[in-house]
């Protein structure tokens, strides 16, 4: 049975939510033992985690800036998570001043965390809402506040569609979203798979099994089904590429083996 | 800032260099190394001067170490690697030409500060972000938990405010919770409710699949049903519900409770009950009707093998007289006794009264065994009706008469029996009344043949399916053509040529006698007409016409002939009505006054059928009547050599008496020459039968005429 929009989900603290553990790979300790136990656990089969997620930060903070140089001024951070240093707002207003972020997570956690941490930052929201009804995020007062969909847009989809099932149609969602944003709009997405990962697939199915056991499969996509996420935009060079690889700042020497694991890149509406 | 190569500042970079190539792959910054190391510079920097301050500033390490954990070197790694870099590099890096002892000792002391610093941010971090995570749950829950008390509220409003009844119960049958719908519902509080398992609501009129429907769901094989069930209320009173039940399960899909649905549908199944009810029943009576007879009757004849039915069907004798008489309200009180009592005849199982309409009722019998019950039935009925029935005073005799009609199941349709026990019934009527008669499939064929006749005659006359034949009248003295009997026929679509005894009573019996006997006499008169104009030499031809009882009494019987015959120009001489005996038995004047008048008039009217109907001959005399018509039963003795000399006797005797009385004598059936010279020696006048001529059309009667006149 569908569970009414009014329902809340109810909040179960002692089971272990990505988001935190995210925040834990990243050093934080916006987060509670069940979720550093599991993290744990994962980087039993993968040491690497942290570094994937770092890579995942800094792909997003160049992607966010590329966004910027571009002229885009409206940012849409959809499974935004427990904010940690170097967020969207925070680089996306230091490289344009006023720039408008909304973030959205459906973690009610988060939610509550980002609403603490972005204060009075009157052009920054966080919206209690779900991947997989677009239209109640596109239909929602903190959208119609901060985002003019007349006018490009930069969707982010930052290590949050591999938590979707296919038989969840991440693709329709993301469809649906595409078709809501103005021309010149970017998609920027960044996904797990086993491509990449400097480790035998056995090994990296272990860390893929703990997110299984908490209820949060990840779902591990190859290039060509993670490329079908662009479908309708034209991709940015250097298209779909391993995360350090997407216009480096650097050379690449510098990086660790387990950032090159899974996919990074933005496309842009026509 | 440039920095000349080798210079203080340029030494100062390299430092920063090598600390953050040391640093970086332990961090969790989003920063590029470059950007890193852009960060580690003006930290680089503080530590370069507090080693070479004159006084060693303790705080200059600790916010170094602090620093490191703003820059998100929150892990104890990259303190330790930080440590090792100063350790190894600020000397040599930032020392310039202090002394060495020295600058390693100032050194130490702030490795321990930047340790000690490290560490009490880390931990002032750590606790502010545990804090801010642990307040983050915090107001969600409660956000959530609002939610939740609203949406409780919300659930529990429309619970408690549901019109339908709600009840939840768990696997086991205990019923956990019910709303005030269904309490009032039943009308029993809650804890009589929750006090009672789910399998003991049970009603004796639950139907068949209702508890399986039931055990399926919470064997959790169902997801849900719905049924039309009824429960005892406390007070033992039944309450009708539309009940739907639904299997609830948890998270994990696994069953745990029943939800049940319930709509109280006790005052529209009443009142369905109640139009159900006047819709199968006599609201005189209240027996039941035609309708639910029929469903009935239907069931009962499409039951199984070995099953039969019998039905009585009863029709009051007489029972107009008493409506006209008394009056429709004593009529229908008649009624309603006839009712009371014909149910008391049918009490046993299996056995039905009902009231078709007006004063015909049925009794039904079904079972194996119906051949001798549905005879005690009819008696039984026959027996309850002879007590008088007492109305405003008056003893009423009512009789009776019983058409039955039983056999096997399977073999007629219920119009199909009806029709014949109606029609059995009428036998029983015509044979008297107050009894009751078998059907017989022969006495319903010939039934079915004359109803249909008696349907279809009207429209004959319409589409003009009846013709008229002509038997010659002959006068025994020379035997010359003096006239003729007019005989009417129907063509009928069907069954071909008709004789007058075939519809005459049925066209009696629906009055249709008056427009087809004047239609009868005009066709006749304007033949006479027709005749005499071509005769006119050869004296007049006359015509005879038959006039049935019922024409008899119709007052425009006088009026119509006269008028018939105007209109034709036929002289009132010229036409004879015959009239049979029996018609006139008993006559009084008023019936005899038109006839008077005909006569008058110059109208001939004969006796038809002399000698059958047992006539006061004393009466004769007072009847205007001028001939007489012998029944062929009188010839029928002298078609054969010798003749009977008793029929002679009689016959002589007749015409003897007839003439004293001046009537002239016609016989009927003459088939034979020898009768016909018998007759002429015995005195009769006129003679009609095969021997001179079968009735045919009218101009065979010309050309007998025509004989008649050249031989």
């Amino acid at each position: 049975m569908e569970r009414p929009a009014w329902a809340p989900r109810s909040i179960d603290i002692s089971m272990p939510s990505v988001s935190r553990m995210y925040d834990y790979y990243l050093g934080g300790s916006h987060n509670f033992e069940v979720d550093r136990e599991a993290a744990r656990k994962a980087m039993e089969f993968m040491p690497g985690l942290p570094k994937i997620m770092q890579a995942n930060r800094a792909f997003m903070r160049r992607a966010v800036r590329f966004a910027a140089d571009e002229g885009i001024d409206q940012f849409l951070d959809i499974g935004s998570g427990i904010p940690t240093f170097g967020n969207v707002h925070e680089v996306a207003q230091s490289a344009r001043p006023g720039a408008h972020v909304l973030y959205v997570d459906h973690d009610p956690v988060a939610v509550a965390h980002s609403e603490a941490v972005l204060g009075d930052n009157d052009d920054a929201d966080v919206l209690a809402a779900d991947l997989l009804k677009p239209h109640e995020i596109l239909a929602s007062p903190q959208l119609q506040r901060l985002i003019d969909l007349n006018r490009p847009v930069a969707l982010l989809l930052v290590a949050i569609l591999h938590f979707v099932e296919d038989a969840d149609d991440p693709y329709g969602a993301v469809a649906e979203l595409r078709d809501a944003l103005a021309p010149g709009s970017l998609l920027i997405v960044t996904h797990a798979s086993y491509e990449g990962i400097p480790l035998p697939p056995e090994r990296a199915e272990g860390a893929v099994d703990v997110y299984k056991n908490i209820r949060n499969p990840l779902i591990m996509r190859s290039r060509e089904q993670i490329a079908r996420f662009f479908e309708g935009y034209d991709m940015v060079e250097p298209g779909l590429v391993p995360m350090p690889d997407w216009r480096p700042d650097t050379a690449s020497e510098d990086e660790d083996p387990y950032s090159f694991s899974g996919f990074g890149g933005v496309g842009r509406t026509a | 800032m440039t920095a000349e190569p080798d210079g203080p500042e340029d030494r100062l970079r390299r430092f920063a260099t090598i600390w953050s190539r040391a640093v970086f792959p332990v961090t969790s910054t989003s920063l590029t190394r470059p950007e890193f190391e852009q960060l580690l510079i003006p930290l680089a920097r503080r530590l370069k001067d507090a080693l070479r301050a004159r006084t060693f500033e303790a705080a200059e390490g600790q916010a170094v170490g602090a620093a490191l954990v703003a820059a998100h070197c929150t892990d104890p790694e990259a303190l330790s690697r930080a440590l090792d870099c100063v350790d190894a590099y600020l000397v040599l890096y930032c020392g310039e030409d202090g002394s060495q002892e020295a600058l390693r000792t100032r050194s130490a002391r702030l490795q321990h500060a930047m340790a000690a610093g490290f560490a009490q941010a880390l931990r002032e971090r750590t606790l502010a972000e545990q804090e801010a995570i642990s307040r983050a749950a915090l107001s969600a829950r409660s956000a959530v938990a609002e939610a939740l008390h609203a949406s409780e509220a919300r659930f529990r409003a429309v619970f408690e405010g549901a019109a339908i009844g709600i009840g939840i119960a768990d696997l086991e049958g205990n019923v956990l919770q019910v709303n005030g719908a269904l309490l009032r519902m039943f009308g029993g509080s809650e804890q009589l409710m929750l006090g009672r398992k789910v399998p003991e609501w049970t009603h004796p009129e639950d139907a068949p699949q209702v508890w399986r429907l039931y055990e399926e769901l919470v064997r959790g094989e169902r997801e849900h049903y719905h049924v039309e069930k009824a429960f005892y209320r406390p007070d033992g009173t039944a309450l009708w519900t539309n009940l739907t039940v639904s299997l609830l399960r948890d998270a994990d899909g696994e069953p745990q409770y029943q939800l049940a649905l319930m709509e109280d549908t006790t005052e529209r199944r009443l009142l369905n009950l109640r139009l159900r009810y006047e819709a199968t029943h006599d609201a005189l009576t209240g027996l039941p009707n035609r309708t639910l007879f029929f469903e009935r009757l239907e069931k009962a004849l499409s039951a199984g093998d070995g099953q039969r039915f019998g039905l009585c069907y009863l029709d009051l004798d007489g029972f107009k007289t008493i409506n006209d008489s008394l009056g429709h309200a004593a009529g229908d009180r008649l009624l309603v006794e006839v009712a009371d009592r014909l149910q008391s005849c049918a009490t046993a199982p299996g056995e039905m009264v009902a009231r078709l309409g007006g004063d015909e009722f049925v009794a039904l019998t079904t079972g194996t065994g119906t051949e001798h019950e549905v005879d005690e039935l009819a008696g039984r009925i026959m027996n309850a009706l002879v007590t008088p029935i007492s109305i405003d005073g008056r003893e009423l005799t009512v009789r009776g008469s019983i058409g039955i009609v039983e056999g096997p199941a399977g073999e007629r349709g219920p119009a199909e029996v009806l029709r014949s026990a109606d029609i059995t019934m009428y036998r029983a009527k015509s044979a008297g009344g107050n009894r009751f008669e078998l059907a017989d499939p022969e006495a319903d064929a010939r039934a079915i043949t004359r109803h249909g006749l008696t349907t279809a005659l009207p429209a004959a006359l319409d589409r003009g399916e009846f013709f008229i034949e002509y038997q010659p009248l002959v006068h025994l003295g020379d035997g010359s053509v003096r006239g003729a009997e007019a005989l009417v026929r129907w063509l009928h679509p069907q069954h071909g040529v008709l004789g007058p005894d075939r519809f005459i009573p049925l066209a009696e019996h629906t009055g249709l006698i008056v427009p087809l006997g004047r239609w009868v006499l005009e066709q006749s008169v304007r033949q006479a007409r027709a005749w005499q104009e071509r005769h006119a030499g050869a004296g007049p031809l006359r015509i005879n016409v038959n006039l049935s009882p019922c024409q008899l009494t119709h007052p425009g019987l006088v009026q119509d002939t006269v008028d018939i015959l105007e209109r034709e120009g036929l002289d009132a001489d010229a036409l004879c009505l015959e009239v049979t005996e029996s018609a006139l038995i008993g006559a009084d004047d008023d019936l005899l006054k038109p006839l008077r008048r005909l006569a008058e008039m110059g109208v001939d009217i004969a006796l038809d059928d002399f000698g059958t109907g047992y006539s006061n001959l004393a009466n004769l005399r007072r009847l205007p009547v001028s001939i007489l018509k012998l029944d062929r039963s009188f010839t029928q003795g002298m078609q054969q050599f010798p003749a009977d000399p008793v029929d002679l006797k009689i016959v002589e005797g007749i015409v003897s008496l007839a003439h004293s009385l001046d009537l002239a004598v016609t016989v009927e059936g003459v088939e034979t020459g020898a009768q016909a010279e018998q007759l002429r020696i015995l005195g009769c006048d006129t003679a009609q039968g095969w021997y001179y001529a079968r009735p045919g059309p009218p101009e065979r009667l010309h050309e007998l005429a025509l004989v008649d006149a050249t031989g």
